[in-house]
């Protein structure tokens, strides 16, 4: 199954970036495919990028929120958090797992050997924060002489952005290189940092600073399809809790927020089928070990 | 009188249909409509086409 998700990260991250006309364009793609979400974190400036990011989109049309206002124009934001909210209540943060790009760089990178270290939980608070002051708050709030809000979250933290749009942009148009100061190299610090981190924490930005991670984890408890835990079955060996990538206590909170339904907990700890994928209450696959019925504890 | 010993195997792990997503889909598909209607998507496009310089860092 582990085999399975990669290749639908691979397959989602090839999807939401498949422009490949940049190397001869020198820019980003600009077709009408730009009207679609992407489901994870997947700058829209990256130059392959064909769809169009949902914080960025957010913060952009808050930040414009006045302006539109004035002109007549009721751009809340509302068909993009419609959509990050219907892929929210079906999916919640299985997305994360599943479906965004800078996820999966931050899986192999952790793949390089090295000593691993955990992140202490009280740091997952950080994305919510995020989520709500740098997304949602500063870009409305603060606003230029103009009546303009800053993406505060993409402009000063977004490492995503610096990988995916900002190095690719200064290798493609040179005159850009001109340009750069403090705010770069703010980025460029931060996503070194975040990269860093990958190769000894399991997925640091995500757990700690993703603002997207923080709206899907909302959905953690009425989200369509999730893990089950059958209390029956549990004997609370806590093998689950060894091949968490996110530091999820699953027998303790099946609920977690953190949970990203990569299926680890359920494929390579649970010997008793105490785990389960559902969709609105009804199984969709138990454990898949290679074990026949038969040959199960 | 039935006991969970007499209960089929089925029925015993069968488990309720959870309602909440049922809701939840719906509202956010709800909002999703409503900003298609104020014409948002034109504008989300327009963004998206052009290189935010101050998004990447640059500029």
């Amino acid at each position: 199954m582990e085999f399975v998700r990669k290749w639908v990260q691979v397959i989602i991250g090839f999807l939401t970036n498949s422009s490949w006309a940049f190397p001869f364009t020198k820019t980003i793609y600009q077709g009408p495919l730009k009207v679609i979400c992407a489901p994870g974190l997947n700058c829209y400036s990256c130059p392959a990028a064909t769809t169009y990011c949902p914080l960025g989109s957010i913060q952009q049309l808050l930040g414009s929120l006045r302006f539109a206002l004035e002109n007549g124009q009721h751009y809340f934001g509302l068909s993009v958090f419609g959509s990050i909210g219907v892929l929210g209540g079906l999916f919640g943060r299985l997305i994360c797992g599943w479906a965004c790009p800078f996820g999966f760089i931050q899986e192999l990178l952790h793949k390089i050997p090295s000593r691993k270290f955990g992140i202490p939980r009280m740091l997952s608070y950080g994305k919510y924060l995020f989520l709500l002051f740098f997304v949602v708050v500063l870009p409305l709030v603060l606003v230029d002489e103009f009546g303009t809000g800053h993406p505060w979250f993409c402009k000063f933290v977004c490492p995503a952005g610096t990988l995916e749009a900002g190095l690719p942009m200064l290798f493609l148009q040179p005159n850009l290189r001109n340009t750069i100061g403090l705010l770069f190299l703010n980025k460029f610090v931060i996503l070194i940092l975040f990269l860093s981190w990958a190769i000894f924490s399991s997925r640091p930005f995500c757990r700690t600073a993703c603002p997207l991670g923080a709206f899907y984890a909302l959905f953690s408890k009425v989200r369509l399809i999730k893990l089950h835990l059958d209390e029956a079955k549990c004997t609370n060996c806590k093998a689950c809790h060894h091949v968490c990538p996110m530091g999820v206590k699953f027998n303790e909170s099946p609920d977690d927020p953190e949970c990203i339904t990569c299926l680890a907990c359920m494929n390579k700890a649970c010997k008793f089928d105490a785990i389960s994928l559902e969709i609105g209450g009804l199984p969709l696959a138990v454990a898949d070990r290679g074990l026949t019925p038969a040959s199960k504890p | 009188m039935t006991t969970m010993n007499q209960t089929p195997h089925h029925l015993r792990n069968k488990r309720p249909i959870r309602k909440a997503p049922f809701v939840v889909i719906p509202i956010f598909l709800l909002l999703w409509m409503i900003g298609v209607a104020a014409g948002e998507p034109a504008r989300v496009l327009e963004q998206a086409v052009q290189v935010c310089l101050s998004c990447i860092g640059i500029g």
